[in-house]
């Protein structure tokens, strides 16, 4: 498995090949389809993205008695919704991984390609081991624009695992299981009829 | 413990421990995936595993989408079980945090905050089951819009109203759901049937037992689980020899000009449980 430290540099990033594990460490900053939109529409972006890593996620969050937050469930949301905003996200802001499940369009793979970034797939359901590897809760923005589940959650994370599913090279996991899934099932289906 | 008790620890159990048939089924694909050396396939695996562990030893939601949740209610059970005393359940399960505020007015956008609302959660009283017995299945978003209905004869797949054309259906929806719906997942597919109660049988399906030997369609549901887990999608969609833990078939009879085939799509987080009242 490939460890992945913040800050998450442009060389070791295009290094990434799909099918490759991976454990990420450091920061990593939550956004989903509000600040999307809110970025789509001119919004200020008051985090630092360069070289970041930016996670499709809304979590279960409480407060707990000492004040301090407490992430209960953290899994990955389906990241299809914020194909329209991310090709543009990628060039204005520099970050370097997208963390989500379900993958992105060809234009964000291109955007990838040209600015160096990559999409790794969460294990999708996992919300606990996720939870668990969610060291602490540094920061949040957005909260009270975007509720809880949609803010800009800053955590520290250690061993935060999963699947390098498109790279800087122009390639996609998913389309190409797609590919080899269909032919194997045009075979299946002609061998029968 | 009083029966509302009884129902709020039934909701706790079945969001926070899987059911014990799918979690012995995902460990025997883990060997097998090891095995191959598919990492990929390895890593989502072993990650489900420590995942089912965690949530069971804390007693925190499995799958932060706690689901639609719906209720199957022995009919004798009517006037004790009533719905309003399942919302109260609900409503005190959301307190407690087993579920997820999850409910949302389609018109407004509103929350509704106890996840309590006409018709949720949902609720059948059935004839047929034991007596005294309540299960419950919460089966989450991401899972419900892989959900599909076909009508034959589709001439996009090439699918004639006959059993081949059935099992083209069941295969076109494995392929299609694959990336989404969180891999390995288990297909419930009701054979005819009007549009709802296709979706109906279809989804019941998904509560019957991955243990479960003989029935009906055995045969067709070994041979589409085979022919499935063939098609190198895998957990999450990036490969492997896992795509469905098992594949559950009924069927109906239906009207001249119909025939419909409703594939209910589950994914690996499948929460089912019944307990006796």
């Amino acid at each position: 498995m490939t460890k992945l430290e913040y800050p998450f540099l442009e060389k070791a990033v295009r290094d990434l090949k799909v099918g490759e594990t991976v454990s990420i460490s450091g920061r990593i900053y939550t956004g989903r389809d509000k600040f999307h939109k809110y970025f789509s529409d001119g919004g200020k972006i008051d985090v630092d993205f360069s070289d970041g890593a930016l996670y499709h996620c809304g979590p279960v969050i409480i407060k707990d008695a000492s004040g301090d937050w407490r992430v209960m469930a953290a899994g990955p949301t389906t990241s299809v919704r914020e194909n329209p905003y991310e090709p543009d996200f990628i060039a204005q802001t520099g970050v370097r991984l997208i963390i989500g499940k379900g993958g992105m369009n060809k234009a964000t793979l291109d955007a990838m390609k040209r600015y160096g970034a990559v999409y790794i797939q969460a294990v999708g359901g996992a919300a606990s081991v996720i939870a668990s590897s969610i060291k602490r809760v540094a920061g949040v923005s957005y909260l009270d624009e975007f509720g809880a589940a949609e803010a800009v959650w800053h955590f520290d994370v250690e061993n935060f695992t999963g699947v390098v599913a498109m790279d800087s090279s122009g390639n996609s996991l998913f389309d190409s299981i797609r590919r080899q899934s269909e032919a194997a099932l045009c075979e299946i289906l002609s061998s029968r009829a | 413990m009083t029966t509302l008790e009884k129902l709020i620890d039934l909701i706790r159990e079945t969001s926070c421990s899987l059911s014990d048939d799918v979690e012995k089924a995902l460990k025997r694909q883990l060997k097998i995936e090891r095995t191959a050396g598919n990492s990929a396939a390895v890593l989502n695996l072993s990650t489900i595993v420590e995942n089912i562990a965690l949530a069971r030893r804390q007693s925190t939601p499995l799958c932060q989408d706690t689901g639609t949740l719906t209720f199957f209610v022995d009919i004798s059970l009517r006037r004790r079980v009533t719905v309003k005393l399942l919302q109260k359940a609900v409503a005190a399960a959301t307190e407690r945090g087993y579920l997820r505020k999850n409910t949302i007015n389609s018109v407004t956008g509103a929350s509704c905050d106890d996840n309590c609302a006409p018709g949720a959660p949902v609720v059948h009283y059935m004839e047929g089951m034991n007596r005294g017995e309540v299960t419950l299945l919460m089966k989450g978003g991401g899972s419900e819009n892989m959900s599909r209905q076909y009508s034959l004869p589709d001439t996009s797949l090439d699918a004639g109203r006959d059993m081949q054309g059935v099992r083209k259906c069941i295969l076109d929806a494995v392929v299609k759901t694959q990336g989404y719906g969180c891999a390995p997942g288990i297909l419930g597919v009701c054979i005819g049937g009007d549009r709802a109660s296709g979706y109906e049988v279809a989804k019941m399906q998904l509560l019957r037992s991955l243990d479960e030997k003989g029935g009906e369609f055995a045969s067709l549901e070994k041979q589409i689980l085979k022919e499935a887990n063939s098609l190198g999608i895998g957990p999450m969609g990036l490969g492997g020899k896992t795509t469905l833990l098992g594949v559950k078939i009924a069927s109906r009879t239906r009207l001249p000009a119909s025939f419909f085939v409703t594939v209910a799509y589950l994914c690996w987080a499948a929460r089912r449980r019944t307990v006796t009242i």
